[in-house]
C-alpha cells in the first residue's frame, strides 16, 4: 500500500512538471517571436527629448518670424533668399540633428542594458521602413519650397512623418503607431488652418512626442531601470 | 488526453529547436548569425539543430554568397509551419486542462 502511494505521488509530480515545462515553452515561443520581429530597445526618453528640442526650435522660429515683422517695411513675406528663412531652416536642421543623436545614444544604452545589439536585422528593418515615407516627404517638401508652396510645408512634413511612424510601428512598439496616426490627423487639420503652421508643428513634433515618449518611458523603460 | 499528447511534436521538444521555429514563423527568412544571436547558442549547436529540423522537412536551408562571404539563411516550409501550429495548439490545450 505504501509502495502504491509512492508511485502515484511520483506520477502526479511528473505530470505537474511537464505542464510547467509546456507553460515555459509557450512563453519562450512568444518571447522569441516578439524579439525576432520587433526592435524593443527604442527609448521613450528619446521621444521626450525630441519633443523638447522641437518646442525650443518652434520658439526660436516664432521669435525669428516676429523680429522679421518688426524690422521690415511692409515687406513681411519671408522669401527663400532672406536671412530669416535661412535661420529657420538652420534651426530645423539643428533640431533634427540633436533629436537623431539623442535617440541613437539613448537607444544604444537601452540596447546594451537589455543585452541586445543595436544593429541587427530588426533595427535595420525598422530604420528602412521608417525612412521610405520620410525621405519621400522630405523630397516632396523641397519640391514644394522650390515651387513656392510655403503654406503646405508644415502639413506635408507632419503627414509624412506620421506615415513614417505608422509604417515603422510594425517593427517596434505599438505606441509608435498611435503617435503616427495622431500626427497625420494634426497634419490634415493644419492643411485647412494654414495660418497656424508653426503652432501645429509645435503640437505635432513637440507635444505629441513628449506625451507618447513619456507613455513609452513609463511602460517599458522604467521597468528596466528598477529591475 | 491521449490525442493531445500525440500532437506534441517530438521534433520541437527542445528549447533551441522551439526557438528556431518561433523565429522562422514570424520572419520570412533569417540568416545563421541572426539566429545565433537571438538564441544565444554556439555555431555547432545551432547547426546540429537546424540540420535536425531540415531532415524533418520543417525548414529549408538556402546557401548563397554575399560578396565573398558565404551566407546561410533559413525559412520555415509549409509543412513546418503546419506542424508548429499544431504543436502550439496542443501545448495550449494541455495548459488549459489544468
Amino acid at each position: 500500500m505504501f509502495f502504491l502511494n509512492f508511485i502515484i505521488y511520483f506520477v502526479i509530480q511528473s505530470t505537474l512538471c511537464m505542464e510547467d515545462k509546456y507553460l515555459q515553452d509557450i512563453s519562450d515561443i512568444k518571447n522569441m517571436m516578439n524579439r525576432s520581429s520587433q526592435f524593443i530597445s527604442l527609448s521613450g526618453l528619446a521621444g521626450i527629448m525630441a519633443g523638447i528640442y522641437a518646442l525650443i526650435g518652434a520658439y526660436i522660429g516664432h521669435e525669428l518670424i516676429r523680429n522679421n515683422y518688426d524690422t521690415t517695411n511692409y515687406n513681411n513675406i519671408i522669401t527663400l533668399e532672406s536671412t530669416t528663412f535661412k535661420l529657420i531652416v538652420l534651426t530645423a536642421f539643428v533640431v533634427l540633428l540633436l533629436s537623431i543623436t539623442t535617440a541613437s545614444l539613448l537607444t544604444f544604452n537601452k540596447a546594451k542594458r537589455e543585452g541586445e545589439t543595436i544593429w541587427n536585422s530588426t533595427s535595420k528593418r525598422l530604420i528602412i521602413n521608417f525612412m521610405i515615407p520620410l525621405v519621400t516627404g522630405g523630397i516632396f517638401g523641397l519640391l514644394l519650397l522650390r515651387n513656392g508652396n510655403y503654406g503646405l510645408i508644415a502639413p506635408v512634413t507632419l503627414i509624412f512623418y506620421g506615415l513614417s511612424c505608422v509604417n515603422a510601428s510594425k517593427y517596434t512598439f505599438r505606441d509608435v503607431r498611435y503617435l503616427g496616426i495622431t500626427i497625420i490627423i494634426l497634419g490634415l487639420i493644419s492643411t485647412e488652418l494654414s495660418g497656424y503652421a508653426l503652432e501645429f508643428w509645435a503640437l505635432g513634433f513637440g507635444i505629441c512626442h513628449i506625451i507618447y515618449g513619456s507613455m513609452m518611458y513609463f511602460k517599458y523603460d522604467r521597468k528596466l531601470i528598477f529591475r | 488526453m491521449k490525442n493531445i499528447i500525440q500532437n506534441i511534436n517530438k521534433a520541437f521538444d527542445h528549447r533551441i529547436r522551439l526557438g528556431i521555429m518561433s523565429v522562422l514563423m514570424v520572419n520570412e527568412s533569417t540568416d545563421f548569425s541572426t539566429l545565433k544571436e537571438l538564441l544565444g547558442v554556439t555555431d555547432g549547436n545551432l547547426a546540429s539543430h537546424t540540420k535536425a529540423l531540415e531532415q524533418e522537412n520543417y525548414i529549408a536551408i538556402e546557401k548563397q554568397f554575399i560578396g565573398k562571404k558565404p551566407n546561410t539563411s533559413y525559412r520555415a516550409t509549409k509543412e513546418g509551419r503546419k506542424a508548429f501550429q499544431n504543436h502550439i495548439e496542443a501545448l495550449e490545450k494541455l495548459i488549459q486542462k489544468r
